[in-house]
């Protein structure tokens, strides 16, 4: 299923409602590159279930561990993604940006 | 986020209302402003600019982070006529994620059978177009060919915000239906509104081109950056 902006967030709230911990990753701030623009967002249930997305798939599966992770400890985490530090081959953005994506968990 | 928070906003984003998430950053904590509510807001300057563009952002206000999400409706295509060429739209539409709603008032051609998953009213168009509220997310296509449908759809997107009108026809066809809109007191700026013949010049022949056409003239009617004189002149969004 395809799925828009619009919609990730009635399916976020419907897993809610259903009794799954679900969590919201948003993209806050954009520099250079990138593929997404501010305001796209991904939803996680705690089954690792996922709509939307933050990157062009370059940091997604990042983004969803630290959502599983916000799920289980609750509260709000601010993550950076781009390629200044070398580290970051794993899920650098090879578009050459930086983004900034928050992540809750809806409570 | 609260699901409370999420409850209206998708609420206020189904009922075709903007709505803005304020968070900060440093804390995690949010509130919602609803698009009428943002004139009483402290931050109702910035607020409002964001709403006018659309865009989401951050902004630094009094030595803390905002992050602002601004949601505005879907885009909306309406199309009058539940023609062939309309089949093949409301699928394209509804992959590039635009709802769909299809107005033909011939009971024969207005059936689920014909447009299955795809909201279809049987209806003439001036008695459904007023309800429908053609705001400036909506796009208009008027695809039946007869004027005694297509004019009433017309001459209701001509008095309504929407962002596009799209008139299948030939020039030929296009000038007669101008002439008669002119004699409803419609300007030469108001006609230039409408795109016709409908869709972009693709050479497109089959219905299922013609679909693909008219939704890259939606598209880039939605997307395309304004002109300065367009943009100065463009109005809050509400």
């Amino acid at each position: 299923m395809l799925t828009t902006d619009d919609d990730i967030l009635v399916h976020a709230e419907t897993w809610k409602r259903s009794g799954k911990g679900v969590a919201v990753a948003t993209v806050v701030d954009t520099w250079g590159s990138a593929p997404r623009p501010v305001g796209s967002q991904l939803v996680v249930d705690q089954d690792g279930n996922f709509l939307g997305s933050v990157s062009g798939g370059c940091v997604e599966g990042d983004v969803i561990t630290e959502g599983l992770d916000i799920i289980e400890a609750g509260g709000s985490k601010l993550l950076e993604f781009g390629v200044a530090d070398e580290t970051a081959w794993r899920v650098g953005l090879s578009c050459g940006g930086k983004i900034r994506i928050l992540v809750q968990r809806i409570d | 986020m609260r699901l409370e928070h999420l409850a209206v906003l998708n609420q206020e984003r189904a009922a075709r209302r903007a709505v803005l998430l304020v968070t900060d950053l440093a804390s995690g904590q949010q509130r919602l402003v609803k698009g009428d509510d943002v004139a009483a807001d402290p931050l109702a300057d910035i607020l409002a600019d964001r709403l006018r563009l659309g865009k989401s952002g951050t902004v630094e206000q009094e030595g803390r982070s905002l992050f602002i999400n601004v949601h505005v409706p879907p885009v909306r295509l309406v199309v009058i006529g539940a023609v062939h060429v309309s089949q093949a739209l409301a699928e394209l539409a509804r992959t590039v994620g635009i709802d769909v709603i299809i107005i033909d008032p011939r009971t024969a051609f207005a059936t689920s059978e014909r447009f299955p998953s795809t909201r279809v009213i049987a209806a003439w168009p001036e008695e459904v177009l007023p309800d429908l509220n053609l705001d400036r997310f909506s796009a208009l296509a008027v695809l039946t060919h007869d004027p005694k449908i297509d004019d009433p759809a017309l001459i209701a997107g001509l008095r309504s915000a929407c962002f596009y009108i799209g008139a299948l026809g030939s020039r030929k066809t296009h000038a007669a239906r101008c002439g008669r809109l002119a004699a409803r007191q419609f300007s030469d700026d108001d006609l230039a509104r409408i795109h016709a013949p409908i869709g972009l010049d693709i050479g497109a022949v089959s219905p299922a081109e013609i679909a693909v056409s008219i939704l890259g003239e939606i598209i880039l009617a939605l997307r395309r950056k304004p002109t300065r004189a367009e943009a100065t002149q463009s109005e809050p969004v509400g």
